[in-house]
């Protein structure tokens, strides 16, 4: 059973850039309890916040306000023992499947690292099986991955063995941050069906972050809609994808190109991404928002709308009975 | 109706030390006038090049073999480098992969429009070039004052559709956008890829989107080209490449495309592309081919033609 | 690595030069008597013959052993000097980079301050105050590499920073190795070539230095280093006194070092940049 917890408690990212504050990140509060596992979307362009999130989580940035706890403790003062602990429960997959590669050395490094300082007692012979195994797992023969440099791999190889030292580690949280983008089409539902059964065989909780809603809907349970650093919308997966209440989830929603012939792109016109946003209170979709009004210049508070389903949006009105805690809605 | 590009027996190679790559293997294709076509493919298949061959771009370790690229009557392989030189941008244009990064950032926009546009007609007035660029300016959607702006002060999209606009400054025929999104978001790629529908049908030219985004070609594209290891291996209208594909890998292709229904169905093409260096024998698909025929390890397959442009490479479609 | 090789002519010719020297100093140092290169040990004065290839000089030296002896001396400074620059360089240039702050402040500062002093005008002065009898082959590398060690340390803290950004790093951390690890095992190997190529440039620098500082006379007057015996034959007026063979020895051999050196750091630069190199 995994009952590894990680908590965000009103974590916040600002960053300075000369005299202009910039908010990668507003306070957000949610955990992400261990059982049952699932895997919970965090979706938004680029410049909405989701990487500062990864990378927050993984521990690898400070948050600006707030505390990130593994168990109950802050993530930024483990030492020791328990340090180890989080260290190989918190762990990632990244885009880029190149990058992720020393090329130095054989791709084996890659998955012989984490073997060896989160299993320090296995026999190289051992070692060697769990990295046969992991391989396998992904669809890859290890002898034909095992003992080439990443540059003679293609990039499709190159990501399944990203997911592959996922599945070596076991860890008890996942964050995959867009772990298929760079990847073909034709591979991708490969990679996504590892994600899934890491779910599913080893109760991994993960956190799949994407603006490719598309394998979002099919992989996911919840969602989180990031934009600049903010909340929009939030819940139940096929709640938010199916009927959108956010204007910014409904044009995301309405971007995607569906490869589906009765599902075109509609006529509604979206005011200029390229104008820039009004800083400071208010929503943050405001200047690009074809509902817009007087009242939104006040920051809306993220409320539920119907059970499972979070919004932050002045147009609809909030469900008073309903439970507007973000982590038990989703 | 008279093609405007007549594509025969196209055939590009790279050598380099490891060996020969076959990138392009004998490769036809026609479109008429004002057609959209997606060309479709994985890394690796050869989408990329074809859009380099036919603007005559492929440097060494490659090079072009064999075949002809006919635009409007004349073979754009055998005119002399000057002549491709005036051809390029004016009669067939080509916006890059990552185009937004190849604009020179130290130049405003504007001089890079006006040096696009002098390289073809430099004795044309400077006023007439900026109101020319003003035109392009609008067309995609991107106010006046961007032409004084430099690269870095504008976002992905907005240098995008200038690179579009820079591709259709001087009207050409044939506008080939080599994957324009994708680094771009998919509300900023929706709107780059509305922006050149728009632009192409206003100039009336013909338009080639290349890219690996299925999804992309369902929204806009009229045609649809699938490429597999240097090889069209089906080309027909984008209704029928959907709903009724005939190549068992566009069959595959499609049938693992996420879409919002049947959730948490997908699947995959098992196995791997091939290496371009080594090609198996017969037909390149059919170690991952779930309809293989005995004959498919041993011959090409030949081309089975629907109507004039429409075709699959397949034996399963001889006999017709 | 053949294949390499062929696409890279400079280090291929840097390479090839090198292992030539090499090959003809070892011959020479297994085949002659090292007496012979110091004064008084041959008749002096005699232009080169089958017996003395390169003749003697004045001070009855045989110029073919006071070439090898040179060529040996001078790979000693080099080597020494050389390593000692790059040693310093990695250490202060991995400190400053991988754990910034404070101390790579005062490091950054301290190099920029020191850089555009004139080494040749500070050699000179350390150079000509020690004592006559206290120059020797050790002094030389020291006060060769005292004022070039700041190159090398700029370099690699450079390239560590941009190092340090990279995914494959912090990969790393997530899978459980600490700061030094990362530092030894996955970023030092990447900076290898950058290495290699800063201990050539240094290696060649330091040579340099101990050529013309011993052609102006400060060298360790009584050992045949190259630039010694130049400085000799320019005091005794060689090519006025008809003795025209003198400097030709030593010239020919700071050439081929000094250009084998060279083109092999060329070479080893191209290596370096992965965006001339070709990818498979």
């Amino acid at each position: 059973m995994n009952t590894a917890t990680l908590e965000l408690k009103n974590v916040s990212k600002l960053y300075r850039v000369g005299k202009k504050a910039v908010h990668a990140l507003n306070p957000i509060t949610f955990d992400l309890l261990g059982d049952p596992a699932r895997i919970i979307t965090v979706a938004g362009e680029s410049g909405s916040g989701k990487t500062t999130l990864a990378s927050i989580m993984l521990g690898l940035l400070g948050p600006t306000t707030g505390q990130v706890l593994y168990e109950g403790k802050d993530v930024s003062k483990l030492s020791g023992a328990q340090y180890r602990d989080f260290r190989k429960n918190v762990q990632a997959v990244f885009q880029d499947p190149f990058a992720v590669f020393n090329p130095f050395y054989q791709v084996d490094h890659l998955l012989e690292v984490p073997i060896r300082k989160f299993n320090p007692g296995l026999s190289k012979a051992a070692r060697r099986k769990a990295m046969e195994e992991a391989l396998e797992a992904v669809g890859l023969q290890p002898s034909e991955i095992l003992g080439r440099y990443p540059h003679q791999l293609s990039g499709g190889q190159r990501q399944r063995i990203n997911v592959a030292r996922a599945i070596v580690i076991k860890p008890k949280i996942l964050v995959a941050d867009e772990p298929v983008s760079m990847v073909d089409a034709s591979l991708r539902a490969n990679i996504l069906e590892a994600l899934v059964s890491l779910r599913e065989n080893y109760k991994v909780n993960i956190l799949y972050i994407t603006h490719d809603l598309t394998t979002a809907y099919h992989v996911s349970d919840s969602i989180i809609v990031l934009y600049r650093g903010s909340v929009m919308e939030a819940g139940d997966i096929t709640k938010v994808v199916e009927s959108p209440q956010h204007p910014y989830t409904q044009l995301l929603i309405n971007s995607i190109p569906w490869p589906d012939l009765e599902r075109k792109w509609d006529n509604q016109r979206y005011a200029n991404p390229d104008i820039q946003e009004i800083s400071g209170a208010g929503c943050k979709f405001y200047s690009r928002c074809p509902n817009r009004q007087p009242g939104c210049q006040v920051t809306p508070q993220l409320v539920p709308l119907f059970p499972r389903h979070l919004a932050s949006c002045l147009l609809h009105q909030p469900q008073a009975n309903l439970d507007s805690n973000l982590t038990q809605n989703l | 109706m008279e093609h405007l590009l007549d594509i025969t027996g196209l055939t590009v190679s790279y050598y380099t030390d490891i060996g020969r790559a076959i990138a392009l293997n004998q490769v036809d294709l026609k479109l008429k006038q004002g057609e959209k076509l997606g060309l479709v493919g994985e890394s690796g298949s050869g989408k990329s090049t074809m859009g380099l061959a036919m603007m005559r771009m492929i440097k060494p370790p490659g090079k072009v073999e064999g075949g002809s690229v006919v635009i409007g009557g004349v073979d754009m392989l055998q005119l002399s480098d000057k002549e491709m030189l005036k051809r390029r941008l004016s009669t067939i244009s080509y916006i890059p992969q990552g185009a937004m990064n190849s604009l020179n950032p130290v130049l405003k926009i504007k001089r890079q429009m006006i040096d696009a546009y002098k390289a073809h007609y430099p004795n044309h007035k400077l006023d007439q070039i900026l109101q020319l660029a003003h035109e392009a300016m609008i067309s995609v959607e991107l106010p006046g004052h961007v032409l004084e702006m430099h690269p870095h002060e504008l976002s992905g999209g907005m240098k995008q559709r200038v690179c579009i606009a820079i591709g259709i400054l001087l009207r050409p025929q044939i506008i080939i956008a080599d994957e324009p999104t994708s680094a771009l978001d998919v509300v900023t790629q929706r709107q780059v890829i509305e922006t050149l529908n728009r632009v192409q049908q206003k100039i009336g030219s013909a338009l080639i989107l290349i890219g690996h985004d299925m999804g992309l070609m369902a929204q806009s594209m009229d045609k649809v080209a699938v490429m597999y290891a240097g090889e069209i291996v089906e080309i027909n209208d984008v209704q029928t490449v959907f709903t009724s594909p005939k190549h068992p890998y566009t069959q595959a292709l499609i049938s693992s495309l996420p879409r919002l229904q049947n959730r948490g169905e997908f699947r995959g093409i098992p196995g791997m592309a091939p290496s371009l260096y080594r090609l198996p024998n017969g037909c390149r698909f059919h170690p991952r081919c779930n309809q293989q025929q005995p004959q498919c390890q041993t011959t090409s397959p030949p081309k089975s033609v629907f109507e004039d442009e429409k075709y699959v490479t397949c034996h399963l479609y001889e006999a017709s | 690595m053949i294949n390499y090789l062929k696409r890279n002519v400079s280090l291929t010719i840097g390479l090839g030069l090198l292992i030539f020297l090499i090959l003809f100093t070892v011959h020479g140092l297994l085949t002659i008597e090292f007496k012979q290169a110091y004064p008084l040990a041959v008749r002096p004065k005699q232009p080169p013959s089958l017996k003395y290839l390169f003749g003697t000089d004045f001070f009855g030296r045989d110029l073919y052993t006071a070439m090898v002896v040179g060529v040996w001396q001078t790979a000693i400074i080099g080597l020494l000097a050389g390593a000692a620059g790059t040693i310093i360089g990695i250490v202060l240039g991995f400190i400053s980079a991988y754990f910034s702050g404070l101390v790579d402040v005062l490091i950054k500062f301290i190099c920029q301050i020191l850089t555009p002093i004139p080494a040749f005008l500070i050699q000179v002065v350390i150079a000509s105050s020690i004592d006559k009898r206290d120059v020797t082959i050790i002094t030389m590398a020291i006060v060769v590499f005292l004022l070039s060690w700041m190159a090398p340390t700029l370099v690699i803290r450079s390239q560590v920073l941009s190092m340090r950004e990279r995914q494959f790093v912090a990969v790393a951390k997530l899978s459980g190795m600490n700061s030094l690890e990362i530092i030894f095992k996955e970023i030092f190997p990447n900076l290898l070539p950058f290495i290699a190529a800063a201990f050539v440039a240094q290696v060649f620098q330091a040579v340099f230095a101990s050529f013309y500082l011993a052609v102006i006379g400060l060298g360790p007057l009584r050992e045949p280093l190259l630039g010694n015996t130049i400085w000799a034959a320019q005091s005794q007026s060689a090519f006025f006194n008809g003795w025209w063979w003198w400097p030709v020895g030593p010239s020919l051999a700071m050439i081929l070092i000094l250009g084998s050196l060279a083109m092999i750091n060329m070479g080893l630069d191209e290596m370096a940049n992965p965006r001339i190199r070709n990818k498979e």
